[in-house]
C-alpha cells in the first residue's frame, strides 16, 4: 500500500485523488491497510461490522460455556473448555482488527453492555441438554465458517487476515461438534433423542444467521460493492442447505423442514421460509435469552471494575518508581 | 463460489479416524506406555498419591471453569481457561495412572463422575467457592506454590510414569505460579479497594493453608515464595490458623458436595451413555 498518500479519514468528496486511489485499490482486489486513506463509511461500515462480530465470539462463550462445568466426561469436558476459550481469542483478535480503524476496545465494550451495539442473535437461544453443544458446533460454527470464510478475502488487511486464523479454529469446532453428534447417535436411545431435539430447535435459528432475506438487507449492497463482503445473505444461507443435508443423513437426524428437497433442476435444496418476524423480535431484543446474556456481560464487566482499576494503579505507581529510580 | 472449505468434507467417511484431532474412541490418555509399576513401588500408596493429586487438580479446574464468561477482562478469560484445562489435563493422566496402579482398571471418568464427595481427597482450600477474583488469585497463588514444590520432587519419583506426568506439569505450575504471583502484586499495590480485598481474601485462605503441609514437605519452599511474593504486593503474610478435619481424609467442606453434583450430573444421569 502506498502510506504516503495516507491522510486522516473523514474527508470524503474533498479529496478525489484519495477517493479514486482508494477505488482502484478495491477494483484490483488488493487489500486496504490501516494506515491508508479510507471513506468514513467505509471506516464507519467495517467498525460497526467487526466490533459486531467480536461482541457474538463473547456473547457466544456464555451458551456453550454453561456446560463445561456439566460436561459428562473430562474429554469433552476439555475439549469445550478449549473451544470457550478459543472464542474469547477470536474476540480479542477482532477488537484489535477494530482498533486498527481507530475504535477503542473499551468503549466498544460499553456499547455493548449499553445495547447499542448489537451481537449475533443466534446466542440468544438456549442450550438445554449437553447435544445442544455439538449442534451448535455442528450448525452455528457451520453457518459462522460460511459466513467467515470470504471473509479472508475482504478488502480491510487486518480483518481479512483474522478471519483466516479464526476460520482455521472454527472448522476444528465444527469438527469436534459433529464428532460429538456422532458419538451420542451410536449410544442410547435417549442420546439420539436428545440430539434430534437439539436439531430440531437449533436448525431455524441457525438459517437466520445468514441475515434477512436479500431483499430486506438494507447494509448489503455498499458492502458488496466495497468487496467487505463477498456473497449475498441468501447464497450463503442455500450453500449451507445444501452442505448441511447429506451430513444430517449420514448423522441419521431429521431436519425439521417439511419443504426441504433435491431440486434437479437448479442443482439446489428447495427449503421453507425461517420465520422473519421471529428474527426481527430476536434482533429487537426479544429473544429467549438476550435479558440474561447481556446481564451476564454487564455484572462480568462490572464486577471486573476494580481488578481493572487496580491493574491500571499498580502500572502508573510501578512507572513512577522507576522514573525516580533512573533520576536518582 | 470458490470459497471452499473443510464444512464440505466434515461428514466424509475415513476408517482410521484419525482426522479427528482428539481421536475417536478415545479411552486411555496413558494408551502405549509402559504402564506396569515397577517392583519397589508400593502400588497402592501410589495409587493413592495420584488420586490425592488429580482431585486437587479436578476441583480447582471445575472451580476455573467457573470463572468462564465472568472474567474480570478478556486475558484473564483465556488465562484462568489456559490454567483450567492445564490441571483438568494433569488430573486426567494422574486418574489414569491411579486406576493402573490400584489395579481396578478404571478409567479416568470412572474416578471423575463416580465418587462421591466422601472419597475426594482434595484439600479444602481448592472447593471453596471462587469469591472474587482477589480470592481466586491468593488460592492459585497458594495452590500453585504448593503443587510447583510437590511435583518438582515428584520428578525423581520411582515411577517413571508419575515422574513424567510431574515433569510435564512443573512447566504449566511454572507459569500457574507466575501468573497468581503477577495479579498479587498487582491488587496488593494497585489501590485501596484492591488491597482491602487481598487482606480479606488472604485471611480467609489462612485456615485452610496447614493442610497443605501435613502431608508432603514442601512447607519451607512454599512460604518463602510467598513470603517474596507478599513483600512485593506490599501484604502481611497470612497468618496461619489451623482448622480441624482435613480433606485429605475426605472430611470436606459443605461446598464440595454441590460442586460434584454439578460436574457428574449429565453423566450420572446417563450411566450407559458414550460420550
Amino acid at each position: 500500500m502506498d502510506t504516503t498518500r495516507s491522510s486522516p479519514a473523514g474527508t470524503d468528496g474533498a479529496e478525489p485523488d484519495l477517493q479514486q486511489h482508494f477505488d482502484g485499490t478495491i477494483a484490483r482486489d488488493q487489500r486496504i491497510e490501516p494506515r491508508d486513506w479510507m471513506p468514513e463509511g467505509y471506516r464507519k461500515t467495517l467498525i460497526r461490522q467487526i466490533a459486531q462480530h467480536a461482541h457474538s465470539e463473547i456473547i457466544g462463550m456464555q451458551p456453550e460455556g454453561e456446560w463445561i462445568t456439566r460436561a459428562p466426561s473430562l474429554r469433552r469436558k476439555a475439549i469445550l473448555f478449549a473451544k470457550v476459550q478459543d472464542e474469547a481469542g477470536h474476540g480479542l483478535y477482532l477488537y484489535s482488527a477494530a482498533e486498527t480503524l481507530g475504535a477503542d476496545r473499551a468503549d466498544l465494550t460499553e456499547r455493548l453492555i449499553e445495547g447499542r451495539q448489537k451481537y449475533s442473535s443466534i446466542f440468544n437461544y438456549p442450550t438445554l441438554s449437553f447435544a445442544d453443544v455439538g449442534v451448535i458446533g455442528w450448525f452455528v460454527d457451520g453457518a459462522a465458517i460460511c459466513n467467515q470464510v470470504p471473509l479472508c478475502r475482504s478488502s480491510y488487511g487486518p480483518y481479512a487476515r483474522a478471519m483466516v486464523r479464526i476460520c482455521k479454529e472454527e472448522s476444528f469446532h465444527q469438527r469436534q461438534g459433529f464428532e460429538l453428534l456422532m458419538t451420542m447417535m451410536r449410544g442410547t436411545p435417549e442420546q439420539r433423542e436428545m440430539v434430534q431435539d437439539a436439531v430440531n430447535r437449533w436448525w431455524w435459528p441457525s438459517l437466520m444467521m445468514f441475515g434477512p432475506p436479500d431483499d430486506a438487507s438494507p447494509n448489503s449492497a455498499q458492502s458488496m460493492a466495497w468487496k467487505i463482503k463477498r456473497h449475498s445473505n441468501d447464497e450463503l444461507r442455500r450453500r449451507f442447505v445444501d452442505m448441511t443435508v447429506p451430513q444430517a443423513e449420514k448423522l441419521g437426524v431429521t431436519l425439521p423442514d417439511p419443504e426441504l428437497r433435491w431440486n434437479e433442476e437448479r442443482g439446489h435444496h428447495d427449503f421453507g421460509t425461517p420465520d422473519w418476524d421471529e428474527l426481527m423480535r430476536v434482533i429487537k431484543g426479544d429473544g429467549p435469552c438476550n435479558d440474561q446474556r447481556m446481564e451476564r456481560r454487564r455484572t462480568a464487566h462490572e464486577e471486573g471494575t476494580w481488578v481493572r482499576e487496580a491493574a491500571t494503579a499498580h502500572a502508573a505507581k510501578q512507572a513512577a518508581r522507576e522514573r525516580k529510580g533512573a533520576v536518582a | 463460489m470458490s470459497d471452499d472449505h473443510v464444512y464440505m468434507t466434515l461428514a466424509e467417511g475415513h476408517e482410521d479416524d484419525t482426522r479427528w484431532a482428539y481421536g475417536t474412541g478415545f479411552e486411555d490418555p496413558l494408551h502405549g506406555v509402559d504402564t506396569a509399576v515397577p517392583d519397589d513401588v508400593d502400588a497402592g500408596e501410589l495409587a493413592s498419591l495420584c488420586v490425592t493429586l488429580a482431585d486437587d487438580a479436578l476441583v480447582c479446574a471445575q472451580r476455573l471453569a467457573e470463572w468462564t464468561t465472568r472474567a474480570p477482562e478478556l486475558e484473564e478469560e483465556v488465562a484462568l481457561a489456559n490454567i483450567g484445562l492445564d490441571l483438568l489435563g494433569q488430573a486426567r493422566l494422574l486418574y489414569s495412572r491411579a486406576g493402573q496402579a490400584d489395579g481396578t482398571g478404571r478409567d479416568e471418568d470412572a474416578f471423575a463422575y463416580f465418587r462421591d464427595a466422601g472419597d475426594f481427597r482434595n484439600v479444602r482450600l481448592a472447593e471453596l467457592p471462587n469469591g472474587d477474583f482477589a480470592f481466586s488469585i491468593v488460592r492459585l497463588l497458594v495452590l500453585a506454590s504448593w503443587r510447583l514444590a510437590h511435583f518438582e520432587r515428584l520428578t525423581a519419583h520411582r515411577d517413571p510414569v508419575l515422574a513424567a506426568i510431574a515433569a510435564k506439569g512443573v512447566k504449566e505450575l511454572t507459569y500457574h505460579r507466575q501468573y497468581a504471583a503477577e495479579w498479587a502484586v498487582r491488587l496488593g499495590d494497585g489501590t485501596e479497594e484492591s488491597h482491602g480485598r487481598m487482606r480479606r481474601a488472604q485471611e480467609q485462605v489462612a485456615p485452610y493453608l496447614g493442610e497443605l503441609f501435613t502431608a508432603y514437605d514442601v512447607r519451607d519452599e512454599v512460604v518463602t515464595v510467598l513470603r517474596q511474593v507478599t513483600e512485593a504486593a506490599g501484604l502481611p503474610m497470612p497468618v496461619y490458623r489451623p482448622l480441624p478435619g482435613s480433606g485429605r481424609t475426605g472430611e470436606h467442606t459443605e461446598h464440595l458436595a454441590p460442586l460434584l453434583a454439578e460436574l457428574q450430573g449429565v453423566a450420572r444421569a446417563h450411566p450407559e451413555g458414550t460420550w
